[in-house]
């Protein structure tokens, strides 16, 4: 178990790493720095001591030991289009987009879980088909159209929810959460949706599968012959036996709400980090990218590192032999 | 792989002959989802490659518009031109009928263009990997693993924006779509190289591979020879369901502004256009583009479904 632990915190080390050094090249090498200071008519000599002055003559290792040192100093330059520090800039929006990714997270657990339990116990019910079709379409729409749609039905028929923005915020600490006012509430519920809903469809299609491939196992006839409620069978016996594939599947998703994010935050103009990273893509603000590719690549690392670690929970077996986690 | 089983006796037929008694052609017939999705994937590309004989104006030639044909609805006559407008007209007279049929040939080209880069990269490094083995196969299947795990959408802005840095601003414009075509297709070519890594792995074991490198053929002739037509099958399947995906990644580059230029605009430009109406009650400007996209990416995700069933049984 302890090898186990070792080998993912090593790899998680590595990953970030690499992701380090590609966001050190960007930096680098993309654009020109010292240009991006001074202005394109300085002399050669000023350029000469600037670049003296920022290391950019001294060896690549001993630059990006610097890079590094300074990164992990939360220093990650300054923004070429807003003058910023990106650091500032990054953490003034983080909140907006954590709480967005989080919630979807949990929405699209708890709806997937619920449907997808459903949909394999009324296999060949009418409701539970519905759901199913339903599904494939909801798989083949982009994203940015659902927000979209969502927009047209809630602010612009029924005037029910803002279109965009994030309301009213409370500050808590550095923390800014819309969670406790009434517009802040109403602003999240259709980019939650939004972000929440292709996971939700595969989360569902997935625990719909384990869980009837689960029901077909001897132990389960079983427990239906000893005269066991179904709602026991359902829930303690099968759906404990789906939720490995499941979780892992959750937590690699949790990557991809939050390059979803990118998309909704686009659509209801939310102040977050993926709207962020579509500008300074538009305007090449190359600091306010590479550090966007650092904090993505340190979530990954991170839900990589808690889907190990939840593995070792529901898995007993890995808690006593070195059995490699299913992947 | 796709040449149809013939029975060794029956009497040599052309080609078109072969291919109607073929099981593709009759699992096609027997199934209406996909005749119906290839009829509407098929209308679409060719009014998108015919949008220059078929749209009633030259949607982005600002001579071409007339302003007093601003906002008129779908299936009324404009003000100023006195034209009719099925899908109607945006806010300076533009016919989002021609608007999208030009809009939807860029969408394919750059979907089939990306595909194509995606499919060459992918299969290339997928043979190679397979083949030669070592180390260059464990760096190359590394990075795929890497590249899968993050979503197509952040690496292809990522390469965008790269890109961008790299290429000086006065050539940004007539370099967007080529740009645009290697982001999209470096963000999708894992899934091609683990696929044909995993066949070539078997199929190099096969007699007719080892007899090949008996006979002292060097390894690129029989990779791309022998090798790559039968480990070719899968990966056709996987090109058509990545066109769709492609077209839907476009579009939402598109769309989040960071695509095609805005002079030469496709679905995803025309529903960000669009999106700025919603609230003044010209619905039709958006929803006609948002039409064509939903149904040409599920016309051919159909199709996709529907190939690789037909072309493995097993699967179902």
């Amino acid at each position: 178990m302890i090898a186990y632990l070792l080998r993912s915190f090593v790899q998680a080390t590595l990953v970030m790493l690499a992701v380090a050094f590609i966001a050190f090249s960007m930096f680098r090498f993309v654009g020109d720095p010292i240009a991006s200071i001074v202005g394109q008519d300085a002399t050669m000599k000023d350029r000469q001591e600037l670049a003296e002055a920022l290391g950019l003559n001294d060896p690549m290792p001993l630059q990006f030991a610097r890079f590094m040192g300074n990164a992990l100093q939360g220093d990650l330059g300054l923004s070429y289009r807003q003058g910023r520090p990106v650091a500032a800039l990054l953490a003034e929006r983080l909140p907006a987009t954590i709480e967005l990714a989080l919630l979807s997270a949990l929405l699209a657990l708890v709806v997937g879980l619920a449907l997808g339990v459903y949909t394999a116990i009324r296999r060949n019910g009418l409701l539970a088909n519905i759901i199913m079709s339903a599904s494939l379409v909801g798989v083949s729409l982009p994203t940015f159209l659902i927000g979209i749609g969502l927009i047209y039905v809630f602010s612009v028929e029924l005037r029910w929810l803002p279109s965009f923005g994030r309301g009213d915020v409370v500050r808590v600490g550095w923390w800014t959460t819309g969670l406790l006012t009434e517009s802040g509430r109403k602003s999240l519920v259709m980019p939650v949706i939004t972000l929440a809903f292709f996971q939700l469809t595969l989360i569902m299609r997935l625990v719909r599968s384990e869980m009837l491939e689960v029901m077909r196992t001897e132990y389960v006839r079983f427990a239906r012959a000893r005269g066991i409620p179904d709602r026991v069978i359902h829930f303690r016996h099968a759906l404990r036996n789906t939720m490995v594939p499941v979780v892992t599947i959750t937590g690699l998703q949790l990557g991809s709400v939050i390059a979803f994010a990118i998309v909704t935050e686009t659509v209801f103009n939310w102040p977050g980090l993926g709207a962020l990273f579509v500008q300074s893509v538009q305007v090449v603000d190359v600091p306010v990218m590479a550090a966007y590719l650092m904090f993505v690549g340190f979530v990954f690392v991170v839900v990589n590192l808690v889907t190990d670690l939840v593995y070792l929970a529901l898995d007993p077996r890995l808690r006593t032999g070195s059995m490699a986690p299913a992947r | 792989m796709h040449a149809p089983v013939t029975p060794p006796a029956a009497p040599p037929k052309g080609r078109l002959a072969r291919f109607l008694d073929s099981d593709l052609w009759h699992s096609f017939k027997s199934s209406p989802v996909a005749m119906v999705a290839a009829t509407v994937g098929l209308v679409i590309t060719l009014a998108a490659v015919f949008a220059n004989v078929l749209a009633p104006q030259n949607a982005f030639n600002p001579a071409a518009l007339n302003l007093m044909d601003g906002y008129t609805k779908p299936g009324e006559t404009g003000l100023g031109s006195g034209n009719w407008f099925v899908f109607g007209a945006d806010a300076q007279g533009r016919d989002i009928l021609s608007a999208i049929l030009f809009g939807s040939r860029l969408s394919l080209i750059v979907g089939i263009a990306s595909v194509a880069f995606s499919l060459v990269l992918g299969v290339g490094l997928g043979l190679v990997a397979g083949y030669v083995g070592g180390k260059i196969e464990a760096l190359i299947m590394r990075i795929a693993d890497i590249q899968l795990s993050f979503p197509a959408i952040l690496i292809a802005l990522l390469v965008f924006g790269v890109a961008r840095g790299l290429i000086p601003p006065h050539r940004h414009e007539e370099m967007a779509v080529v740009v645009l075509i290697i982001a999209i297709g470096l963000s999708n070519w894992a899934q091609y190289a683990r696929t044909v890594r995993a066949s070539t792995l078997v199929e190099k074991n096969k007699d007719y591979v080892q007899a090949a490198r008996l006979l002292g053929i060097s390894p690129l002739p029989v990779m791309l020879k022998h090798l790559l037509p039968n480990v070719a099958g899968p990966v056709l399947v996987i090109a058509t369901i990545n066109l769709a995906l492609a077209i839907i990644e476009e579009a939402t580059l598109s769309y989040l502004g960071v695509g095609v230029p805005a002079t030469q605009p496709s679905l995803g430009t025309l529903i960000r256009f669009g999106q700025q109406y919603l609230f003044s009650g010209e619905w039709w400007i958006l929803f006609f583009p948002a039409l064509a996209l939903v149904l040409l990416a599920l016309s051919i995700n159909l199709l996709g479904d529907w190939l690789r069933d037909a072309l493995n049984p097993k699967l179902r």
